[in-house]
């Protein structure tokens, strides 16, 4: 007698809902990671098929950074959490200077969320990744029951690797240096906020949500002498400000700021009028912060303003001598004050 | 944006504040308080207190709605969603204000309290609506200006016989406060007063109008300007207050007569009237219990007033001792005097009412001003 092929109904895209046995290693969990998540990632260490993917060994520094995305609503103008969490961990990686070069995924789904929303969430997911030229090498999926999650949590891990004798971190500032930003401030957070269920307000603004790491290549190789870049990073989470106090401290200075310098959206402006926000205090997604020698400084605002990411780079500030790492501003009204920490939480699951 | 970077304008800023270094005295001292957190909030943002000379001194007044809620306050609503189940709703910054045993509104919720986050009291009512089976509580704080939004839900709610909603009423009242300053025993101890004039309130005004503020100008001699909350309204405000001591008036001026009148909204004191009533007396934090103060919900309503709906009774609880919160507010010390200020005391975990909002004198003085201080001691 013959033995019949295993048949498996194909998964109902449209109308199906993840339910506790595509979390249970069984059938059901191969069936979905094959039809969904192998299908969308697709790439030679993947179809390894193993728990760990085997890569071969890059030259130069390893650089690893890993990153949890718990943002609510999952869809957002501009983006949703699957792109959002390939670009933030991009970001991550090349804010060391780094090339990224292979991503994990893991995936903390709650029992009931639609499938087809899955679909799209990680087809959002592969499509960034391949933009940005980053495989989604290995993953994980896991199911929780009803009520114990929020839809879909995604935690991504990244790889690159940066050439030796680049150092660029938090604790390279120094006094004199140039404080640069790539682009207008507090979309992101703003786009997201304009979706959140107690506060409907009509608005056009989209997350800035992208990888950057084109644009700190080209930042980099603009640089006759790239050890002349000492700081990037990306104000995320408590945005510029926040981002700023953080490198004040780590490199012992303070921060002169230049508010009529900022660049903001007229848009979000008023809308973090209406809703008592400080657009410095807000999430960037596709936005870095770079401090650099100030002789540095007009070849790469030139650089970033040629990227299509950075055209709308602006210098905003000078790093100072303060033991106390004071970031003060000049504000445009003609006084001064300080830029502090964010305390409290401002915008919670913004990322 | 237009109507809004009008009031933000560098030009326009830099030439009050010429007006204003060529007119103050040079011996004289003009120390004014802005009442209003809405004001302390735009001087620290926006860096005035540095664009004025140095014998101009802006004293933070107490009019922060989260920092005069007492301790005892809080301890009732967080008692309300850990005891007694209920679903709160309040203002986004009640819930980080301390309470007793190390609590705050955000910690009970990480306890498992269901406490949530509105933008209105009408989406409370509606949460009650929603949630026909849950006891949905209001937690009500604010000065005159949120008090006529509250007002209107608990009309709402005896009219639809919403039996699940009930409202926390802490409203209080802005001239109270300002007599309470200046009728303090602590100020006549001393002798001297040290305000010498107010900005008067912006948005409590639309609703009461400047009427009530002739009373401090007439018995206490004290110039009241009432002043909108944009920078450039401060800044005008601040002029029109050295003018009037200049020329030895003492009199209620309207800079925001844009939006206040002499009577205020009518229709809003109506509705006010008809749900509230005066309560003998209010703990303020900072300030202590001050007379005649705060509202109270009226008997007709007593079926939406959470107090007697789960027979609440208030309890005092003292702040901590070496807190000077009562002395800043009352402009005889200033944040930086105070030994627990930026020590112990931070925005972070605030000791004092002063520390807990952006709006509070000390919160103002640590997040935007602290720059200042470090120079006086370099000097």
């Amino acid at each position: 007698m013959k033995v019949k092929k295993n048949y498996l109904r194909p998964i109902d895209f449209k109308h199906g809902r993840v339910d506790m046995t595509h979390g249970a290693g069984g059938r059901a969990a191969a069936q979905l990671i094959d039809e969904l998540f192998a299908a969308a990632f697709d790439n030679e260490y993947l179809r390894q098929g193993h728990d760990g993917a085997l890569l071969p060994q890059p030259k130069g520094r390893l650089v690893m950074a890993t990153d949890g995305h718990v943002i609510s609503p999952l869809f957002f103008p501009g983006g949703d959490i699957g792109c959002l969490s390939v670009h933030g961990t991009v970001n991550d990686v090349a804010m060391s200077g780094a090339w990224p070069l292979y991503l994990a995924a893991s995936f903390i789904i709650e029992e009931g969320y639609p499938l087809a929303d899955l679909k799209r969430i990680v087809e959002s997911m592969a499509s960034a990744a391949r933009q940005a030229g980053v495989p989604i090498v290995t993953g994980d999926t896991k199911v929780v029951e009803k009520g114990k999650g929020d839809g879909v949590f995604i935690s991504t891990t990244g790889v690159g690797v940066v050439p030796d004798g680049l150092l660029i971190d938090g604790r390279q500032a120094r006094a004199g240096d140039a404080i640069v930003v790539s682009g207008t401030l507090g979309e992101h957070g703003v786009a997201v906020m304009s979706q959140r269920e107690s506060l409907t307000f009509e608005t056009a603004i989209k997350s800035d949500t992208a990888a950057l790491h084109t644009l700190v290549q080209a930042m980099l190789q603009a640089l006759p002498d790239p050890a002349r870049l000492h700081v990037l990073r990306d104000p995320t989470r408590g945005g510029l400000a926040t981002t700023l106090n953080e490198i004040a401290r780590q490199s012992q200075v303070g921060m002169s700021l230049i508010e009529g310098d900022i660049p903001v959206l007229p848009e979000v402006a008023a809308a973090c009028e209406l809703l008592g926000l400080d657009p410095l205090y807000v999430a960037n997604e596709g936005k870095l912060i770079a401090i650099c020698s100030p002789e540095a400084a007009d070849t790469l605002l030139a650089a970033m303003r040629a990227h299509p990411l950075g055209h709308g780079a602006a210098r905003i500030g000078t790093v100072t001598a303060d033991d106390n790492c004071f970031v003060q501003m000049a504000t445009r009204f003609g006084g001064r004050r300080v830029v502090d920490w964010l305390s409290g939480e401002q915008l919670p699951r913004i990322c | 944006m237009k109507y809004i970077d009008e009031f933000r304008d560098g030009d326009a800023a830099r030439l009050i504040a010429s007006k204003i270094a060529a007119e103050a005295l040079p011996d004289q001292a003009y120390n004014f308080m802005e009442f209003c957190g809405g004001h302390t909030h735009a001087i620290s943002r926006y860096g005035i207190s540095g664009m004025l000379p140095a014998n101009v001194r802006m004293i933070h007044g107490p009019g922060c709605p989260v920092c005069v809620l007492p301790i005892g306050r809080i301890d009732l609503a967080i008692s309300l969603a850990l005891d007694r189940g209920v679903m709160l709703c309040t203002y986004g910054d009640t819930m980080r204000v301390p309470a007793s045993d190390s609590l705050s509104l955000i910690k009970a919720k990480a306890r498992g309290g269901d406490i949530r986050m509105v933008y209105s009291a009408a989406d409370a009512l509606a949460l009650a609506e929603q949630h026909p089976h849950r006891e949905v509580v209001f937690f009500a704080i604010g000065f005159e200006t949120t008090t006529p939004p509250t007002a209107l839900v608990l009309r709402e709610a005896k009219a639809r016989q919403l039996t699940n909603f009930s409202v926390l009423c802490c409203h209080v009242l802005t001239p109270a406060a300002i007599t309470h300053l200046l009728e303090s025993a602590q100020a006549r101890e001393l002798g001297a007063i040290p305000i010498d004039g107010f900005i008067g309130p912006a948005h409590v005004s639309i609703i009461i109008g400047s009427q009530p503020y002739v009373h401090f100008a007439r018995t206490y001699h004290k110039p009241v300007v009432i002043t909108g909350f944009e920078p450039l309204d401060v800044m005008q405000g601040i002029l029109m207050l050295v003018r009037q001591m200049n020329s030895g008036r003492a009199e209620v001026e309207n800079e925001f007569s844009r939006v206040v009148t002499a009577t205020g909204n009518l229709a809003a004191q109506k509705v006010m009237a008809q749900v509230f009533e005066l309560r003998e007396s209010f703990e303020w934090r900072g300030l202590g219990e001050v007379p005649a103060s705060a509202l109270k919900i009226r008997p007709e309503f007593a079926a939406w007033d959470a107090e007697v709906k789960f027979d609440l009774h208030y309890a005092s609880v003292p702040d901590h001792k070496q807190c000077e919160c009562g002395t800043i507010l009352r402009g005889i010390k200033r944040p930086a005097d105070c030994k627990l200020f930026g020590t112990v005391c931070t925005p972070e975990s605030p000791m004092g009412s002063c520390m807990v909002s952006n709006e509070g004198a000390c919160a103002a003085h640590y997040s935007y001003g602290r720059f200042q201080d470090i120079a006086v001691v370099a000097a």
